[in-house]
């Protein structure tokens, strides 16, 4: 399968990317890239992710028309489905792709990082249907507010390690992960959960994410009275769910808009907008916009949404920002819980909090928006969020 | 100043020994404080010294140093502050010393002024640990503007082509990782010191020094059978940030590298 828009042979998208790694796990990540190119150009190695996609996650997800919302805001408002993929959220398809990857490199030890834990629970979940040793670093202040996650993933086999350093969340997570990499990479493959890291990893995550996207291009075709998209709206934390349903649409001319985490507002500065309110540097292994101080010491964020709750970005979603070729806005803690509340209460659907980010800019956006076609890329669904949601009042 | 550590290596190879380089968190214990830290340890046979700048996400370091960064920036260290160390750590005691720190600290100053000011401070070069040979052109090309040298590393992962490309690019010296893991005490003796320093004697005669997980007098002893250096650092470093008050510190320190220094001794 031929790869539209790669990065450099060093990794870079545009100015961002690269390899900042420490030596020791240059040669993995070598190793990586190679297993990747040679299974991502072998039709065997698509043959057994598409049938496992297919069969097990559910894949393609459906494509549903939010009627009772567009009506309301006079908008064409659709979700795609993401949460509807077995395991609840769109992470499965990477944890899925790198699991299989893991096992053609040999590798039988699995690490990863998880914020929200959805990416955990994925990885935890490829790993039991493969039957690969697990291992998930998660901050303490999120092994607290996904208590029900933690659980899943213990179910499932896999061994949870708190990580009480920092700000005890998902910065902190994938630096312990990358820690554990160092001393364990002859044996061990790490399956970072979004479009971050050392290259191979973003353009790894990313073609195993395009699928969204790409789904939606035949699910919306403009054919047999189905519209095409004008506006596609998705979270970004570590920008994943978004790569995947924006990359197929790169200079189409359809409206991409990522949204970011405001938190308490981004004057505040307890947020987790590093491409509405960071500046370029470098955070785990690549180039690209994050929360620092002038210092270059990295800033602490802040979401509700666990998945948004970090100072970094995908460097592919660094280029996007600077050439225009997305544009990405912020939305607060209060507001996405709102949105959260009426997409519950008029669709029937619970949404991750991260999903209710995008959803909250329609609503905020909804006169500009009237009379478009809008894709919400409705990430994951909310069961993990009900009891924070419930301590916060709602 | 470069050529300080070029001289250090060739008077200690004369002297058929190898030199020990303590690696110390800048801005430990406390600010007015942390230039006794090097005192004590050059008065007790440190060679040379690793300054370490305090960085908030140390991805090659283990929790020893990882608490000492957080320390530190909490006690106001600064790059400047640590810079300004340099210089008194060099004008205190004659030693050589390498700066340790982090990309994103190099470029939130900027490449070329940061390695114009670790030049003004006195010091001879720069490690930066998550810089692989593959992205150290511009900052090795600071340096060299500014005559201080860039250090590389090679890792017992490091397969002999990339070993060759690390040591094509004439490092200061090649920092040969000990241990696969991070920077923290191990309890055993390091399994790939040996191993990984022949394959780099092999390829060049760049000096080499071994660190990562060196943390006691035996593992340091069986460095200084084969390398032409040793950095010790959480070892180092632990006893600072368990130490009552700074003169306890001091003293620890002192004990510390001079058992270091005689495990050394090759006879």
């Amino acid at each position: 399968m031929s790869i539209q828009h790669p990065p450099t042979t060093q990794g870079r998208f545009g100015d961002y990317g690269g390899r900042f790694a420490p030596e020791t796990l240059m040669p993995a990540l070598l190793e990586l890239e190679a297993a990747f190119n040679s299974a991502w150009a072998d039709p065997g190695f698509h043959a057994e992710l598409d049938a496992l996609l297919a069969d097990y996650v559910g894949r393609p997800t459906p494509v549903f028309r939010a009627s009772r919302l567009s009506e309301r805001h006079g908008i064409d408002l659709w979700f795609k489905r993401e949460d509807l993929a077995h395991t609840g959220a769109h992470k499965v398809n990477n944890t899925i792709g790198q699991a299989l990857l893991a096992q053609r490199m040999g590798k039988p030890r699995i690490i990863a990082e998880t914020g929200a834990g959805q990416h955990g629970v994925a990885t935890a979940t490829a790993c039991a249907l493969l039957g690969l040793e697990c291992v998930v670093y998660m901050g303490a202040k999120d092994v607290e507010r996904q208590a029900l996650n933690v659980y899943r993933m213990q179910l499932m086999g896999a061994e949870v390690v708190s990580v009480e350093k920092g700000a005890a969340t998902l910065k902190d997570a994938v630096s312990e992960a990358m820690r554990d990499w160092v001393a364990t990479v002859e044996n061990t493959h790490y399956i970072i959960g979004s479009v971050v890291g050392p290259h191979p990893f973003p353009l790894i995550v990313r073609e195993l994410q395009k699928v969204i996207g790409e789904e939606l291009q035949r699910q919306l075709d403009g054919s047999a009275g189905k519209p095409k998209p004008d506006v596609i709206v998705a979270c970004v934390g570590g920008g994943s769910n978004s790569m995947g349903i924006f990359h197929p649409y790169r200079g189409s001319g359809v409206d991409l808009v990522g949204v970011e985490a405001a938190g308490h507002g981004i004057a505040s500065g307890a947020h987790g907008a590093s491409l509405v309110a960071g500046s370029p540097g470098v955070l785990h292994g690549s180039r690209t916009y994050m929360l620092q101080d002038e210092q270059g010491q990295v800033v602490e964020a802040h979401s509700i949404s666990a998945g948004l709750d970090y100072p970094g970005v995908g460097p592919e979603h660094s280029l996007y920002r600077d050439e225009g070729l997305a544009r990405y806005v912020a939305i607060t803690d209060d507001d996405a819980l709102a949105a959260l509340k009426v997409m519950s209460a008029t669709e029937g659907i619970i949404p991750a909090l991260e999903s209710a980010h995008g959803l909250a800019w329609i609503l905020a956006n909804a006169a500009e928006l009237k009379g478009k076609t809008v894709v919400l890329n409705l990430s994951g669904r909310g069961d993990k969020d009900v009891q924070q949601i419930a301590k916060f009042g709602g | 100043m470069a050529d300080r550590f070029r001289q250090l290596f060739a008077e200690a190879s004369a002297a058929n020994r190898a030199v020990l380089l303590p690696y110390m968190t800048a801005g430990l214990p406390g600010p007015d404080t942390s230039l006794d830290m090097f005192k004590a340890m050059a008065a007790a046979g440190a060679d040379g010294f690793e300054v370490g700048i305090p960085y908030s996400d140390p991805l090659m370091d283990g929790p020893t140093i990882h608490e000492a960064g957080l320390r530190a920036i909490a006690a106001g260290a600064t790059v400047d502050s640590s810079l300004q160390l340099v210089e008194a750590i060099v004008a205190a005691t004659a030693k050589p010393v390498v700066v340790m720190t982090y990309v994103n600290p190099i470029l939130a100053i900027g490449v070329e002024t940061f390695c114009e000011r670790v030049a003004r401070a006195g010091g001879s070069g720069l490690i930066v640990a998550d810089l692989p040979a593959e992205e150290s052109d511009e900052i090795a090309a600071a340096c060299r503007a500014e005559r201080i040298d860039l250090v590389l590393f090679v890792a017992p992962t490091t397969d002999d082509k990339r070993l060759a490309q690390v040591v094509a690019r004439q490092p200061m010296f090649v920092y040969a990782v000990a241990e696969l893991g991070v920077t923290g005490k191990r309890d055993r003796a390091s399994s790939y010191a040996a191993s990984v320093t022949r394959r780099i004697k092999a390829a060049t005669d760049v000096p080499v020094v071994l660190g990562v997980g060196i943390s006691n007098p035996a593992a340091a002893a069986a460095a200084a059978e084969v390398a032409d250096g040793v950095i010790v650092g959480s070892a180092l470093v632990r006893r600072v940030l368990d130490a009552a008050n700074p003169k306890d510190a001091a003293a620890e320190l002192s004990a510390a590298v001079a058992e270091l220094a005689t495990a050394m001794r090759r006879d």
